[in-house]
């Protein structure tokens, strides 16, 4: 395919891998983060690890949307679409992440009509097609999928749509990368930055990194390329001492970011005091709710939901999992208790959690040598 | 310990746990345990078999496409399936021509040529003459493509939403052909895999023909009858061919697990051997499905020994409808129980069975 097969090419892989070799300082052990479930799900399914060398270590990070919705926000999702005539609908990843009880493919064996969509705007649809249901679109994501949610909810309001809400859980990426950096247990040499995020928010949001931690950024592509690459770009600073955010992906970033974009995003949304976050607690204004202008489509207003806070599961080492703090093999209960079709932890279930790209790509012994 | 070391054992503790039989633990039905992947196998495995197989185990143990039975020095296969494919009709078939081909193939999976058919359809109050016409007359076309003869049939009628329109069940008997040693455990290293085709064909044909995501693409399913094939194959390679397959749900990755666990091997599969085509790896990508987990009903797995492995492809590609056929990969015998990748990109990763359902009622 054409603009796709381009960037898996073996052989300009190999020569990366190459140059990556020779940007390296004999003896030092890197660890670089890449922020975005999207790159861990890359990096497995490419198997992009077999071509670094050992000490470049790859580090997940907590830009997993589903890895990083809490217990209790599940459970309200689940009492919604427990509501007579009410048809709920969520991308497809949602349905498996346990809540306190259950999950919502539970709740759909025992009669809720819980609907897979792959865009907010496919509820909106069906919401049109149904008006004597009440239609509620459980929405997740980054600033990635922000702007599709708040284009659905113009659109709804232009149209007049009644019957359709929506419960918000949309997060943002920079609060938890600043708790990352000030947390002490974890030491990171740079970041690969979330390519699909900055493509609507631009590439100045991180500029924090290389200026209060002095850490460089590379935004990057998903394609394996555009990642190898991003890691040479990151070693290359280090090599010259240079701390800056780098747009890799310039095909697709601009660096002021979708202005569009962030308009329509300040238009529905506004920053919620704090959220709570999956394994990292609460982080104050990491999250957005409706604007008071779109209050009306506010799921959690139109329904009564529990809204309790539930802990974690004991067991569960998401936390330090997303924060980068343990690999995912290093959980207690990881593959044995915690497995992609019983999972325990977010993590889990995902396809860009860090436990499940590992469990379902990279679950095998791999000998490799160090530099 | 050092790091590598643990994280070998950990890897080791949760291959043991894999390897257990599992049990059917859930508190309900769901989805899942029609998908065709690890739920499903619980459902199977964990449920059904224990139920019906005695102490001293029996053809259903071996859990083939086909069970067999021996009467009076005749061995005979024989196999059940059931359609609930959603729409009835879709690009390049119908539940109707699904039902037979299914059932037929099931039974060439096992080396046995297909004989005779019975036909049960279950019909929702409701269902349009029309419809129920048509679909008749597609499962007595697809019975004389694949020669077989329908012998016997059931039809019962539900209230309106009680089913979707209507089900099917077919049960076919065949003979297994003297050729044919075909056993799941029997893949040995440096056994060649052979697919007979692009793969993920017929479900992406459904999934598009659902009109769930406003993608559109010229595609068909890929649903035909494989003893042609079959046939082929027995006459290429004759005891040489270890094993068949036909990968329907769960797509061909499934079935790779399923074969490297029955025979404690491993299977490596060349990404970039597989073939695939154009609209299924552009509908692939923008779905974020792999086309390895998605179903197909034409497209077998052949395992084959190394000395065959040339004859049985190049026999292979001169059955119509095979033409494509490729050798995608082969099998070792470290690490058992697995299926692993060489990526496209040069990397390495594990192809692990499949564990949600992306898309309910294929078949």
């Amino acid at each position: 395919m054409r603009f796709v097969d381009e960037f898996r090419d073996a052989q300009l892989g190999r020569a990366v891998g190459g140059e990556i070799l020779s940007t390296l300082e004999p003896g030092r052990h890197y660890k670089v983060m890449e922020v975005c479930g999207g790159h861990t799900h890359s990096i497995y399914k490419y198997g992009i690890d077999d071509l670094l060398p050992e000490n470049v270590e790859l580090v997940h990070g907590p830009g997993c949307p589903v890895c990083v919705i809490p217990m209790g926000r599940v459970d309200d999702g689940i009492a919604v679409a427990l509501n007579d005539g009410v048809i709920f609908t969520c991308f497809g990843d949602m349905l498996r992440v346990p809540g306190s009880e259950q999950t919502l493919l539970d709740a759909k064996a025992q009669g809720a009509d819980v609907r897979m969509v792959y865009s907010p705007l496919d509820a909106l649809r069906i919401a049109r097609t149904n008006p004597e249901r009440e239609v509620v679109f459980f929405a997740i994501g980054f600033e990635t999928t922000a702007p599709s949610t708040a284009l659905t909810l113009k659109r709804a309001k232009a149209e007049g749509v009644r019957n359709f809400s929506c419960v918000c859980n949309h997060v943002t990426i920079v609060p938890p990368l600043r708790a990352l950096l000030e947390s002490p247990d974890l030491r990171l040499d740079g970041f690969i930055g979330p390519g699909h995020v900055c493509t609507v928010v631009g590439a100045r949001p991180f500029e924090f990194i290389p200026a209060d931690y002095q850490r460089p950024v590379v935004i990057s592509g998903f394609e394996p390329l555009d990642i190898l690459q991003s890691i040479h770009m990151i070693l290359r600073q280090l090599k010259e001492g240079r701390r800056e955010v780098e747009n890799q992906y310039t095909r697709v970033v601009p660096r002021e970011g979708n202005l569009r974009a962030l308009q329509v995003l300040a238009e529905v949304f506004e920053l919620r005091p704090h959220f709570e976050w999956r394994g990292l607690g609460f982080i104050s204004q990491s999250a957005l709710k409706l604007s008071d202008a779109y209050r009306d489509f506010d799921a959690e207003e139109r329904f009564a939901v529990p809204g309790v806070r539930v802990a974690d599961p004991k067991a569960c080492q998401c936390g330090e999992v997303l924060k980068g703090v343990i690999k995912p093999w290093e959980c207690k209960v990881f593959g044995t208790a915690c497995t992609p079709e019983h999972a325990i932890g977010t993590c889990m279930v995902s396809p860009e959690g860090a436990c499940a790209a590992y469990y379902n790509y990279g679950r095998y012994a791999r000998d490799k040598e160090a530099v | 310990m050092s790091a590598v070391g643990r994280e070998e054992r950990v890897l080791q503790i949760i291959e043991t746990a894999r390897s257990k039989t599992p049990r059917f633990r859930d508190q309900q039905v769901t989805l899942a345990h029609g998908a065709g992947g690890k739920a499903t196998r619980t459902l199977i495995e964990g449920l059904l078999v224990p139920a019906f197989v005695g102490p001293e185990g029996g053809s259903l143990a071996k859990l083939a496409d086909a069970g067999t039975v021996a009467i009076d020095g005749t061995t005979l296969a024989m196999t059940t399936d059931s359609f609930v494919v959603k729409p009835l009709r879709f690009p390049g078939g119908s539940i109707g021509e699904l039902a037979v081909n299914g059932t037929v193939n099931d039974l060439a999976m096992a080396g046995a040529r297909p004989l005779a058919l019975t036909v049960s359809v279950i019909l929702e109050e409701g269902l349009g003459a029309a419809e129920l016409k048509a679909e008749v007359e597609a499962i007595a076309r697809a019975a004389t493509a694949a020669a077989v003869e329908i012998i016997g049939g059931d039809t019962k009628v539900v209230e309106r939403g009680a089913a979707d329109g209507m089900y099917i069940c077919t049960t076919g008997i065949g003979v297994i052909d003297p050729r044919a040693q075909l056993a799941p455990d029997r893949l040995a290293p440096g056994d060649t895999i052979l697919v007979s085709g692009p793969v993920g064909e017929h479900g992406t044909a459904i999934m598009l023909a659902r009109n769930e995501f406003d993608l559109d693409a010229e595609l068909e399913s890929d649903t035909r009858p494989l003893w042609a094939a079959t046939d082929a194959l027995l006459a290429a390679a004759g005891s040489d061919l270890h094993c068949l397959r036909d990968a329907t749900r769960g797509g061909v990755a499934s079935v790779l697990n399923e074969l490297a666990r029955a025979s404690r091997v491993s299977v490596v599969v060349r990404e970039a051997d597989v073939p695939v085509s154009p609209v299924v790896h552009a509908a692939a990508e923008l779905l974020g499905i792999d086309p390895m987990y998605v179903a197909n009903e034409g497209r077998l797995v052949a395992c084959v020994a190394p000395g065959a492995a040339e004859d049985a492809l190049a026999a292979l590609r001169g059955v119509p409808g095979c033409e494509e056929a490729a050798a995608v990969g082969e099998v070792r015998a470290e690490p058992p129980g697995m299926v692993l990748v060489e990526t496209s990109f040069g990397g390495k990763r594990v192809m692990d069975e499949l564990v949600g359902d992306p898309l309910p009622r294929i078949c």
